[in-house]
């Protein structure tokens, strides 16, 4: 009777061997697979302490890290999004949103924030991978526009949190000319000579990186994301081969020239203030 | 003549035509009439099948084999056109080409996607999907012809950025992402129309100017009806559903408010007649140029910033 015999991994297990701990208590690593308290893994602000991989974080946890105090104000929360080409595969873009709403708490995305950093006023934009892959929509293009005239109205420098797989099909052309859009507006953020950050985290592909995650005054990483125009299993298809380790990875694009710094999200705060007085003193 | 799958009834026609013409000349009798009636017929029968034309239909237009491509509109717009090659930091792309070009005694900065004729001409031009030397090449003759009050004048025909390990290795994102930024601040005029393929971050590299135009039977979004129905579905054979989806024709796009003008082609596809096409787009350009050329740099670029910053639909919910 051996082709019933389980052989796959992981359903081996006796049961009262499993390792199933109840949601909030423990946190499993997506990486290393190894288990942490979620108090310890929070403390450590989402890095595993086994292997120091930087698990995916949302908007809230970045402006949690980085204003004084998690103290911040949200900002052009009243631009939403909406279906405009009734746009439907398995599900219609507008049924879509309203689920996504529901489930991630988040109206899309990307957050902007204005705070302080050591005492100094800062604008953050950042983006959600769990709203539709972070995926660029014209919410995400006209909230950075307006974070941009907001920190050129204010003096302020301005700083984008990258977390996206690239535009939003369900949007279209529309999606593709926010990359236009993003990147045009970013040059009146330079003529004010204001600077612009861009941190790139996993993942950082596609519309975005090919438009204002790219154009940082500084280009910032957290380690080992994966940052690049093509996603790996597009270009794996048409090559036909397999890609060399580590490409892709934020360490790959610091070697290659396009990261000025990749920064570990213990630092990310010190290391934020320390460039951010290197503009303004 | 090279047929599409929903071109058949005029396939058909035409190959009786030829058959017709043949019998006259070789046996010598007077087919005047029929002849006549076959093209008449070939006429009513394009009238139908192109009236009413599918985005997926009009996608395999933009692709049509005998569509003209960038340099056959250079070479038959100018009255001399220069090839410049380089980006004078890694090499020369030969998916983008540019380079200056006099329209009736003023020198313009062509640039623009490339395709090949032939599997190898095709295989030289690496299908039109470009580099990010290509776009850096771009750039370089973009700033240019900024440099000595030329205006630009882009032409987009891509399936796509090259996704390529180099392509990735030498910055594809910077290097499109650089395109636009500088774009939106060059003090030229720039004109940029879609003649075949839109696909994209390729064609958006070259994409931002104070005029964007699509010729009649061309596409222009975010990813092409293949790749979308092959994520949402799984497979290709939702490529028609994803083409009517993604209001990518000239219309929807003007509808959309993303492009200011769609050119007219001749009946059945700017191949049928690429003179007239050329002619078309050039009269296009020189009426565009005559209306920008006046502008001051400044006015120019801060309208261009906010003609992007207009894009986009969202609703404001206080």
């Amino acid at each position: 009777m051996s082709w019933f015999k389980r052989v796959k991994e992981g359903i081996t297990t006796k049961t009262a061997e499993k390792k199933e701990a109840p949601d909030g208590v423990w946190y499993k690593c997506t990486d290393c697979k190894k288990t942490m308290a979620m108090r310890q893994h929070r403390e450590n602000l989402y890095v595993c302490e086994h292997c120091d991989y930087h698990a995916r974080i949302g908007s809230k946890e970045y402006f949690s890290i980085i204003f004084d105090h998690e103290q911040y104000e949200t900002l052009f929360s009243e631009i939403q999004p909406y279906d405009v080409l009734g746009f439907s595969d398995k599900k219609s873009y507008k049924v879509r949103l309203k689920q996504t709403k529901r489930k991630s708490g988040l109206d899309d995305a990307i957050q902007v924030a204005v705070g302080k950093l050591e005492g100094y006023s800062l604008v953050i934009a950042a983006m959600d991978f769990t709203f539709i892959g972070g995926s660029m929509g014209s919410v995400v293009g006209e909230r950075i526009a307006k974070a941009i005239d907001y920190s050129i109205e204010n003096n302020m420098p301005f700083l984008i949190i990258s977390k996206s797989g690239g535009a939003r099909m369900m949007e279209s052309a529309l999606s593709l000319m926010q990359m236009a859009k993003t990147s045009a507006r970013l040059t009146l953020l330079a003529e004010a000579k204001l600077p612009y950050f861009s941190l790139m985290t996993d993942p950082t592909t596609g519309g975005v990186s090919a438009s204002f995650a790219m154009l940082g005054d500084l280009n910032l990483a957290e380690p080992k994301a994966l940052i690049g125009f093509a996603g790996p299993r597009v270009i794996k298809e048409t090559i036909k081969r397999d890609l060399p380790e580590g490409f892709q990875t934020s360490e790959f694009l610091l070697e290659h020239g396009f990261l000025d710094l990749i920064i570990h999200r213990k630092d990310l705060k010190s290391k934020l203030a320390e460039l951010y007085a290197y503009f303004r003193n | 003549m090279i047929f599409l799958d929903f071109e058949a009834p005029v396939a058909s026609l035409y190959e009786r035509l030829q058959k017709v013409k043949e019998i006259s000349q070789t046996e010598k009798v007077d087919l005047q009439s029929a002849i006549a009636d076959l093209e008449k017929k070939i006429e009513a029968a394009k009238h139908k099948v192109y009236k009413n034309l599918s985005p997926w239909q009009r996608v395999q237009l933009s692709r049509h084999p005998e569509r003209p491509y960038t340099l056959f509109y250079l070479k038959n717009m100018c009255e001399n056109f220069t090839e410049l090659y380089g980006d004078r930091l890694f090499g020369d792309d030969k998916a983008i080409v540019g380079g200056f070009g006099n329209l009736d005694g003023q020198t313009v900065m062509f640039i623009g996607h490339q395709k090949g004729k032939d599997t190898k001409s095709r295989q030289y031009r690496n299908f039109g999907m470009a580099n990010p030397e290509g776009y850096r090449k771009a750039l370089r003759l973009m700033k240019m012809a900024e440099k000595f009050d030329k205006p630009i004048v882009c032409f987009m025909d891509t399936p796509g950025a090259y996704p390529g390990i180099e392509a990735e290795e030498r910055g594809q994102a910077e290097a499109i992402a650089r395109n636009m930024y500088e774009m939106a601040q060059l003090k030229v005029p720039i004109i940029c129309i879609v003649i075949g393929e839109g696909a994209s971050g390729g064609a958006i590299g070259i994409g931002l100017g104070d005029r964007i135009a699509m010729l009649e039977n061309t596409w222009y979004s975010v990813i092409s009806p293949e790749s979308c129905s092959s994520i949402l579905w799984r497979s290709w054979d939702h490529k028609e559903k994803a083409a009517d989806q993604l209001k990518l024709t000239a219309t929807d796009m003007k509808e959309l408010g993303l492009i200011d003008e769609i050119i007219p082609e001749p009946l059945g596809g700017a191949h049928n007649d690429p003179i007239i096409t050329v002619k078309t787009v050039k009269s296009y350009i020189k009426q565009q140029l005559a209306y920008l050329m006046p502008i001051e740099p400044k006015v120019l670029v801060k309208k261009r910033i906010r003609k992007f910053g207009a894009m986009g639909k969202v609703e404001i919910v206080n």
